[in-house]
């Protein structure tokens, strides 16, 4: 996929997740939009994966730690094949394969069970020295929400990765700068993470997450060391009144927020 | 008795059988922390130094990576001391091994109150409640060296996530030659009986065995079931035991609160109640060696004897 055709993945990705929400009467819609670019891009024009042959041993792995972002996560692999678009509507209702966090065995294109943070990390840290053992070529990517990076879990397998230099394992920080509650900076600050990640043995890419080409150069250069992508996003992005707002992290649009939201979504 | 019973390690043969897989199978990896000394897996690292993965002193880590191992086709065996496997990383032994399924054997090495004086720190009596509580997640509590060789064969073999335990101090051999000594999901009947049934676990099987030569001398016939397998409980034998004997003792090293006693007293209060006693390790241990603690909680032959001649008294 070309840059356009990306962005157009970002766009149907958001009304997807519009829909969804509205229809579910719930969903985590603040850290669904700040992702939106990053796993259009990843699915887009980064990924070695198969809708049609989901599990093929040589894919490449992408595990999405922050999993309250499941409905972006839904979407996105909906509107490539994974599975019908129209199992969205399914979302969060009795008895649906869409739970609100994702389930690897009910949905296909998830590797893992996520949902309690600080555990993704450690996986893709498993997919990457597996890669390595079985020599497939495949790489593995893990997509975090910043919050999350409080976890200790996290820095464990920062140390262990940056111990094996595994180059072909990318961490992504959707770093929207808010947690449940409040700013990150407020609630136990994480910067300077890029100093973390370097003093950890990580190369750090510093990216705007709503850039297109700088997410798929970020995600394609050469690698010498496991690297970090700190990717500079706007929670809500996409709906002006919903961009920086830490009560969009769960909040449900009414009917005229909605259609506002599909307004400003729909010409992007 | 003046003749010496042979007793062995299970680490010994765990690691032997591990290496004899990883001879077969070129998927087998070992995931572990720091702890390739006390998981005796020395031999297995100068041999596979590739496919063993130490992540240093990071359970919560250890888990994750072992489960993404098994994302990418491996079979990763978990070896880390019981307490800090169960109790570190448990939210990652819920989430990315047992809710997601992913193909982990769990191997809790040292159990119970093998590390003795080490203290309530490095004891695991809480191991065996925390995975019953756990959808579907296999237990096994092998006795003795063929019991392991068998069990850590069966689990590389089957596909899922399985827990169990391998002890560290040495046992005799309880399965005396029986050949399978384990049998997946079933519980293992090494003594018949028709007054009373012993149901032990790990270490407690040859102490068990001891109970019921003991009681056979005062004229008390004890069954005696090696519950291999806590989970999937083998719910035939039990009712079995509840309905051929009068009494049931269960005995484990282990708290009996949602162990091994717990699970099968919850089976018998609801199908055929009859009384039973439940021993194991239900408090902080004193200090003290792992065989003055087992004596210290009534966990011998003797306090065995003892709760079945109050068990059968009462039931008259």
């Amino acid at each position: 996929m070309n840059t356009r055709e990306i962005s157009d993945l970002a766009r149907e990705i958001r009304i997807q997740i519009l829909h969804t929400i509205k229809g579910a009467g719930m969903g985590h819609i603040g850290g669904d939009f700040s992702v939106t670019d990053i796993l259009a891009t990843l699915f887009g024009s980064v990924l070695n994966v198969d809708p049609k042959n989901p599990n093929k041993s040589d894919r490449d792995r992408i595990i999405l730690s922050k999993g309250h972002a499941a409905v972006a996560l839904y979407s996105t692999l909906a509107l490539r094949g994974f599975f019908p678009v129209e199992d969205l509507k399914t979302f969060a209702k009795p008895l649906s394969n869409l739970n609100g966090h994702p389930n690897r065995n009910k949905v296909p294109g998830v590797e893992s069970n996520t949902g309690p943070l600080g555990h993704g990390f450690p996986i893709a840290v498993g997919t990457a020295i597996g890669a390595q053992l079985a020599k497939n070529g495949s790489r593995s990517f893990v997509i975090m929400g910043d919050g999350e990076l409080q976890e200790g879990s996290n820095w464990e397998a920062a140390m262990f990765a940056g111990h094996r230099k595994l180059t072909n394992l990318i961490a992504v920080i959707d770093r929207n700068g808010f947690q449940q509650g409040s700013p990150t900076a407020k609630t136990n600050e994480l910067d300077p993470l890029d100093k973390k990640f370097e003093s950890f043995g990580w190369e750090v890419c510093l990216v705007d997450g709503h850039d297109y080409a700088a997410l798929h150069k970020a995600f394609t250069d050469p690698q010498t060391k496991p690297r970090v992508v700190i990717a500079q996003t706007t929670k809500g992005k996409g709906v002006d009144f919903m961009e920086g707002k830490a009560e969009w992290h769960h909040k449900v649009p009414s009917a005229e927020q909605y259609e506002a939201a599909l307004e400003q979504v729909g010409k992007q | 008795m003046s003749e010496k019973i042979e007793e062995f390690d299970n680490r010994i043969i765990f690691a032997k059988t591990l290496i004899a897989l990883a001879n077969e199978d070129s998927k087998i990896v070992v995931v572990c922390n720091d702890s390739v000394g006390s998981s005796n897996l020395t031999e297995f690292r100068d041999l596979f130094p590739d496919r063993l993965i130490d992540v240093g002193i990071a359970e919560q880590n250890m888990v994750g990576v072992a489960a993404g191992l098994a994302n990418a086709g491996f079979t990763p065996f978990v070896c880390a001391a019981a307490p800090f496997l169960t109790g570190r990383a448990l939210e990652q032994i819920k989430a990315d091994v047992v809710y997601t399924r992913t193909n982990v054997k769990l191997c809790g090495m040292s159990p119970g109150i093998a590390y003795g004086e080490l203290g309530p720190t490095h004891h695991s009596i809480e191991d065996i409640a925390w995975m019953r509580a756990l959808d579907s997640l296999p237990i096994v509590l092998p006795a003795d060296e063929a019991q392991t060789a068998e069990a850590v064969r069966w689990a590389a073999n089957m596909v899922g996530p399985v827990f169990m335990r391998i002890g560290r101090y040495k046992v005799p051999s309880v399965s005396q030659g029986q050949s399978p000594a384990f049998i997946p999901n079933k519980a293992m009947r090494i003594i018949d009986g028709s007054d009373v049934t012993i149901i032990a676990t790990g270490t407690l099987v040859s102490r068990a065995v001891a109970a019921a030569a003991q009681l056979k001398v005062e004229g008390i016939s004890a069954r005696v079931i090696n519950l291999s397998t806590v989970s999937p409980l083998d719910t035939i034998e039990i009712l079995a035991a509840a309905k051929e004997t009068k009494a049931i003792i269960t005995a484990e090293e282990s708290v009996t609160r949602g162990g091994v006693g717990g699970a099968v007293a919850e089976f018998v209060v609801q199908n055929h109640p009859i009384p039973m006693k439940l021993m194991g390790i239900d408090s902080f241990a004193p200090t003290g060696s792992a065989t003055f603690l087992l004596e210290h909680f009534g966990l011998t032959a003797d306090s065995i004897v003892a709760s079945a001649r109050e068990l059968l008294k009462h039931g008259k």
